[in-house]
């Protein structure tokens, strides 16, 4: 291969910027193995002289395995059933003729425009009236019926080819067979895709918990943050450990799914 | 949901009929007919008790002076008046005014991730490193990412200003804790965090441009500007126009980065609609006048997706 010298050039130079993009996130990682002392010092210290992990050990000490556990929860039964509701109704809305299909697909469609918080105060008192308030499962039945899953799904289903479909009905399947066994694998990188963006964006969810939970012990790891910086005051080497320990599994996920999330959102052009 | 349950069940319905009449199987229509609602019924289930209702049910209360600690028994309509009130609310015509600035963040972030994107795309190696390395605060908890910024930005000790005054400026700014720079910064971190996923779709948009049309242009004698300015924008303006309107309507969801943040702080300079609606809803307890907020948002967001389907038509090129 021929090294291209101006191409070179503007990778490295390319790669300064980047670097300097991420650094809120360097500092962050940095800020989080030093002792409380080092954290403000200028010129800034990017790599401890002593690595203090307890600062890691302090903040796990705490309830955080318990948050984890809870946002592990709560996001995958989410994802769960959120690609499942999406990928059916995506299903039904495409390959399925009945009456009135296309104006009930507009009504959902419609909804996406109303921003969450334009309906918190009816859904807090629906949420007090069912006892969902203050649960798990309210939580998770909040991020379970996506109209941007279904719409992005659909689009998918969509590009099927009828005769697939036909030639299983003339083997004798029924719908729910034919969605299982032949539909949901032609689409499943697509159904891939929304599961990762799903979980992404329920492991962030701020809003959710921040309105609808009010015990401690059922907080998620966005909530027990921001009342961990709050409560931890002056400490903010703990603090950075706290949101280290936040954001590194999402960035796993990503980086192991990166090849689906960015096609993804390229394809679709979706925003959480 | 009525229509739906009533059509169900009328074909239900049917298929016994059928069933008894002919004692055969149900026709194959009526079958993938059940079958269809069945596998839509989940979806419209959930919409229509977590978001339809609700939407209703705000627009109701929107006309009523309910206070939320107040039974419903207490509660009064009053026409227009929540309205009426929110035209006169300094705060929240301040909160309005904050959303328009808000609402400057978006075209930056596209000029700033268009040019990312023309030089990722052929100007560099290792392009899917860099595509990671701006989407990383797109997938970050804003949460963390708000905390973050509170350390960096802190006036006295905070890096940025160290760094500032190295560099000689003695009076750098407050930033968070200055109600004249507090929206900047807001508006710093929302560009930040939104560089990767226009870029990502900038990026698609690029790799769709027919090669022969740069060919062509090649043959005619056309440079890198010429090809640019005649080229490449019109050809990207569908994804232009449609980055813009999302990143409005978002810009207007912003509630999480400001209330981790700022607080609406100081002194309501970053407060935003959302902002305040929940300030009303969930501190003053205000449920109908929250309620009036809401409406009022909803019928922003519907003019400006109003607009999107006029303004494609008018200045799109396809």
């Amino acid at each position: 291969m021929k090294i291209n010298v101006s191409k070179l050039m503007i990778t490295l130079f390319m790669i300064v910027v980047g670097i300097v993009f991420l650094l809120p996130f360097i500092w962050m990682i940095s800020a989080s193995l030093k002792p409380e002392s080092e954290v403000f010092t200028y010129p800034i210290k990017w790599i401890p002289d002593v690595w203090r992990w307890e600062n890691y050990a302090t903040v796990w000490s705490r309830d955080f395995p318990l948050y984890y556990w809870n946002s592990i929860k709560v996001t995958v039964i989410t994802t769960v059933i959120s690609t499942t509701v999406s990928a059916m109704a995506a299903y039904g809305f495409s390959k399925l003729e009945f009456r009135g299909r296309n104006a009930l697909f507009i009504v959902v469609l419609a909804t996406f425009m109303i921003p969450a918080q334009a309906i918190l105060v009816p859904q807090f008192l629906l949420y007090m009236y069912l006892d969902l308030f203050d649960t798990h499962l309210g939580l998770i039945l909040l991020n379970s019926f996506s109209v941007l899953g279904t719409f992005m799904l659909r689009q998918f289903f969509v590009g099927i080819h009828d005769d697939y479909i036909a030639s299983a009905k003339i083997d004798g399947a029924n719908q729910f067979t034919i969605f299982r066994k032949v539909a949901v694998p032609l689409v499943l990188p697509a159904i891939s895709t929304y599961a990762i963006l799903r979980f992404i964006w329920t492991w962030n969810d701020y809003q959710g918990p921040l309105i609808f939970l009010r015990s401690d012990e059922l907080s998620t790891i966005p909530l027990a943050i921001s009342r961990f910086a709050t409560e931890s005051g002056q400490l903010f080497s703990l603090t950075m450990a706290g949101t280290v320990s936040a954001i590194l599994p999402l960035i796993i996920i990503f980086l192991i799914g990166q090849k689906y999330v960015i096609e993804g959102i390229a394809m679709g052009g979706v925003k959480g | 949901m009525d229509p739906v349950i009533e059509k169900k069940t009328s074909y239900v319905g049917s298929a016994i009929e059928s069933k008894h009449r002919k004692k055969s199987k149900l026709t194959m229509k009526t079958r993938e007919s059940l079958a269809g609602y069945l596998f839509i019924a989940p979806m419209l289930l959930g919409t229509t008790i977590l978001v339809i209702l609700p939407i209703i049910a705000a627009f109701i209360m929107s006309f009523t002076d309910w206070v939320f600690i107040r039974g419903v028994s207490d509660l009064n309509f009053v026409g227009l008046e929540n309205y009426k009130t929110l035209a006169n609310d300094d705060l929240f015509i301040k909160s309005v005014q904050n959303n328009i600035w808000l609402i400057l963040a978006v075209p930056l972030t596209m000029a700033v991730s268009l040019v990312l994107a023309i030089i990722i795309n052929k100007h560099v190696y290792f392009s899917a490193f860099f595509k990671v390395v701006y989407f990383i605060p797109y997938i970050s908890s804003i949460v963390a990412i708000a905390i973050v910024y509170q350390l960096l930005f802190h006036p006295s000790y905070g890096p940025v200003n160290e760094f500032l005054m190295a560099l000689g400026i003695n009076d750098p700014p407050r930033w968070l804790a200055d109600s004249s720079w507090a929206l900047v910064s807001v508006i710093i971190i929302s560009i930040w965090t939104s560089i990767g996923f226009n870029l990502i779709i900038y990026l698609a948009a690029i790799q769709n441009i027919p090669r022969d049309l740069y060919e062509a242009a090649n043959m005619d004698g056309a440079g890198t500007w010429a090809k640019f300015r005649f080229i490449t924008l019109p050809m990207l303006s569908p994804t232009t126009f449609f980055l813009l309107i999302t990143g409005i309507i978002y810009s207007f969801k912003a509630f999480e980065l400001i209330v981790v943040l700022t607080g609406g702080g100081p002194s309501y300079s970053t407060s935003v609609i959302v902002y305040y609606l929940y300030e009303q809803a969930f501190e003053s307890l205000r449920s109908g006048y929250a309620s009036a907020i809401s409406i009022v948002l909803l019928l922003i967001l519907l003019v400006i997706t109003a607009l999107q389907w006029l303004g494609q038509k008018k200045w799109v090129n396809y």
